[in-house]
């Protein structure tokens, strides 16, 4: 068996593996604690807490206008890396065949030209946000070893697929070999740190809106 | 114990005495008490994006990145993380999270008490919507459990639990009350044995504004309500919710709770104190057990329903350019949001709003206890000056808010900097526009 037909074989099917169990272990880590109900009386009807929920879902995307001062170019960088992210992982063409290949569905991809500048672009945006973390004081004093390590498995799947697209360093088959066991490391890793947060942000966004709309405060 | 560590603990009250270990015990299984799936889940949920920082008064004042609200409950984050998350056996097996240590704890005490208001403003920028000041509260509820609750706030919620009024007085509450009543000329409504309303004072009021005593008494004897303060449950301030102490929160409340019980009181009615009205609203049905029974409600909620009901009036106020503080617990984290608006509409008030008002208002900076503990003082004072920047920028010469303790705070920092604005109750205000003779609610 070449590089190449271990990395998306069986080092992808046991990524994957990892990945599904290792998610369902930290979900249910804590959704299995107890859940106490809160016994004062609510200020509005359930119906304006899953407005309030679903609301806040979507306006937590954004600073209220109060904190855009102080926070609107943090957030605006973070938001655009996820954005480019997103582009590059969903809407190109290989990216689209594989996906389709493990769903079975399929939808139309960004010419490869294009995605190669929005990875360019992104992979800038990454560094900029890694020198940010490395020289904010209040980011810096956050940091981890988590942080780190995600900043870095996720910037590594960026670095080896535009490798294998421009077919630098090495022959394309083991630049793709390469690219795809970044992800298999990235699926290993997703579980075990905060890139769980794909997974946290809409129900934790949803409770805390739920929450406040209960009382009839602002979320 | 480094010396720094040595000599807050030296600083702590009698009762608090405990061993490293016994500190470290009790945190933890403070903390661990409460984790829920809920608490859990915001723990789990922290990106490190350290976007809160930028909404708390303490970090915008001074740029120093320890006042990053989420930091606030490091010990406990890593402590969740090594002793109860998914990864936990992991974490100890490998050693990726060391065991939380008394000197840790002990410095945090001015991270969690001196230096948090428990505002919730955090907890409205978070982008991954994580309730920060509810960790907070919980993390005080630990540093109680190790005996690291500030001096000041664990004796007054002693003497509270143990005696109803968190200090000491000359002459007891109930005395000072009748007397307060006598001064002003206005019936105090006290021990009947029924009313559909049950009143209660915060005890600022009792030493500093006795004037807003009577404004309470006036507009309720104005209204004609049935109703009444009771001699055993006066004070309406929740020094256990403060010190952290969720026992004790617990007995104070049901001082309360109890007395409103025994009147069958349809309406316990919260004065003009931010924290009473969450421990109350907010926490007390939890504390007891159950749903309360009865009502419970900010006198401003109180009377704004009273004015859409048409049973209260309210003459003009001529009060010129005014400007309201929001307080935090009644606002941000209560929902009382628009009842104070309604009342100053009413007497024709048309307010020149802070910079950040209504829910993104700025704490008053004496909020969570902040007020009473000595050794915060200097920080406190630092981190008022935005606030009272942000009032003298709107013109207003009158001045209005609806939280005693919040009064009490802008009048210290009126001393402290020679400020020349004089914080004014919206109650009392009222109390002085009543027209029409009012009738039964």
């Amino acid at each position: 068996m070449d590089l190449l037909a271990f990395a998306r074989g069986p080092a992808l099917e046991a990524a994957l593996v990892i990945f599904c169990v290792g998610v369902a272990w930290r979900i249910a880590g804590f959704a299995l604690l107890r859940l106490r109900r809160d016994l004062n009386k609510p200020r509005t009807p359930i119906g304006k807490w899953i407005t309030g929920g679903l609301m806040t879902v979507g306006s937590r995307s954004w600073p209220h206008p109060e904190f855009i001062p102080r926070t609107g170019a943090g957030e605006a960088l973070g938001y655009s890396y996820h954005i480019g992210l997103f582009i590059v992982v969903g809407l190109f063409g290989p990216h689209i065949a594989f996906l389709g290949s493990l769903f079975g569905i399929s939808w139309p991809g960004l010419p490869s030209g294009l995605i190669t500048v929005i990875s360019v672009l992104t992979l800038t945006l990454f560094l900029a946000v890694l020198f940010r973390r490395l020289t904010h004081p209040v980011l810096r004093m956050l940091s981890n070893f988590d942080d780190y390590f995600s900043w870095f498995v996720t910037a590594l799947v960026l670095v080896t697929g535009l490798a294998a697209t421009a077919h630098i360093g090495a022959p394309y088959q083991t630049l793709l070999a390469v690219h795809i066991l970044s992800v298999d490391l990235l699926l290993v890793w997703f579980p075990c740190g905060k890139l769980m947060h794909a997974f946290y942000l809409v129900p934790s966004r949803a409770i805390n809106g739920a929450h406040l709309a209960r009382k009839g405060a602002i979320s | 114990m480094s010396d720094a560590t040595s000599a807050l603990v030296a600083d702590l009250a009698p009762g608090q005495e405990k061993t490293a270990q016994a500190r470290v015990a009790g945190a933890m299984r403070g903390f661990a008490q409460e984790i829920g799936a809920l608490s859990a889940f915001r723990l789990e949920s922290c990106i490190h994006c350290g976007i809160c920082a930028d909404a708390c008064h303490f970090y915008i004042a001074t740029e120093d990145p320890q006042y990053t609200p989420i930091w606030k409950v490091e010990p406990f984050k890593q402590a969740y993380k090594r002793e109860a998350s998914p990864f936990a056996p992991l974490y100890r097996l490998l050693g990726l999270k060391r065991e939380v240590t008394a000197d840790e704890l002990v410095k945090w005490q001015h991270l969690l008490f001196d230096s948090c208001n428990m505002c919730g403003r955090c907890s409205l920028i978070c982008p991954m919507g994580i309730d920060v000041a509810a960790l907070i509260e919980q993390a005080r509820h630990a540093m109680f459990d190790a005996g690291l609750a500030p001096k000041e706030l664990y004796q007054k919620a002693a003497h509270q639990r143990a005696t109803g009024q968190p200090e000491p007085s000359a002459e007891p509450y109930r005395e000072q009350l009748l007397a307060i009543g006598k001064r002003f000329g206005v019936e105090i409504p006290l021990d009947k044995p029924e009313a559909a309303v049950m009143l209660c004072v915060p005890r600022t009021d009792i030493e500093h504004y006795p004037s807003a005593v009577a404004a309470l008494a006036r507009v309720m004897q104005h209204l004609g309500a049935s109703c009444t303060f009771r001699s055993d449950a006066l004070v309406a301030e929740n020094y256990g919710y403060y010190a952290g102490g969720k026992s004790w929160q617990r007995d104070i409340s049901m001082r309360l709770i109890e007395q409103a019980l025994a009147l069958k009181a349809k309406t316990l009615l919260v004065p003009e104190c931010g924290h009473a009205y969450t421990a109350l609203r907010w926490e007390a049905a939890d504390l007891y057990g159950k749903p309360l029974p009865f009502e419970v409600r900010h006198v401003t909620e109180f009377l704004a329903d009273e004015l859409v009901a048409g049973r209260l009036k309210l003459a003009r106020a001529a009060t010129g350019k005014t400007t309201f503080h929001d307080p935090c617990q009644l606002v941000r984290k209560g929902g009382v949001n628009d009842a104070p608006r309604a009342l100053m509409h009413a007497m024709g008030i048309e307010l020149d709003e802070l910079k950040n008002h209504g829910g993104f208002s700025f704490c008053c900076g004496g909020g969570g206890g902040v007020l009473d503990i000595e050794r915060a003082a200097p920080l406190r004072y630092r981190t008022m000056e935005n606030k009272l920047r942000e009032i003298d920028d709107t013109g207003a010469g009158t001045f209005l808010t609806s939280c005693s303790d919040c009064r009490r705070t802008f009048d210290d920092a009126k001393s402290h900097f020679s400020w020349d604005k004089t914080p004014h109750s919206l109650l009392e205000l009222v109390a002085s526009q009543l027209s029409g003779t009012g009738s039964a609610p």
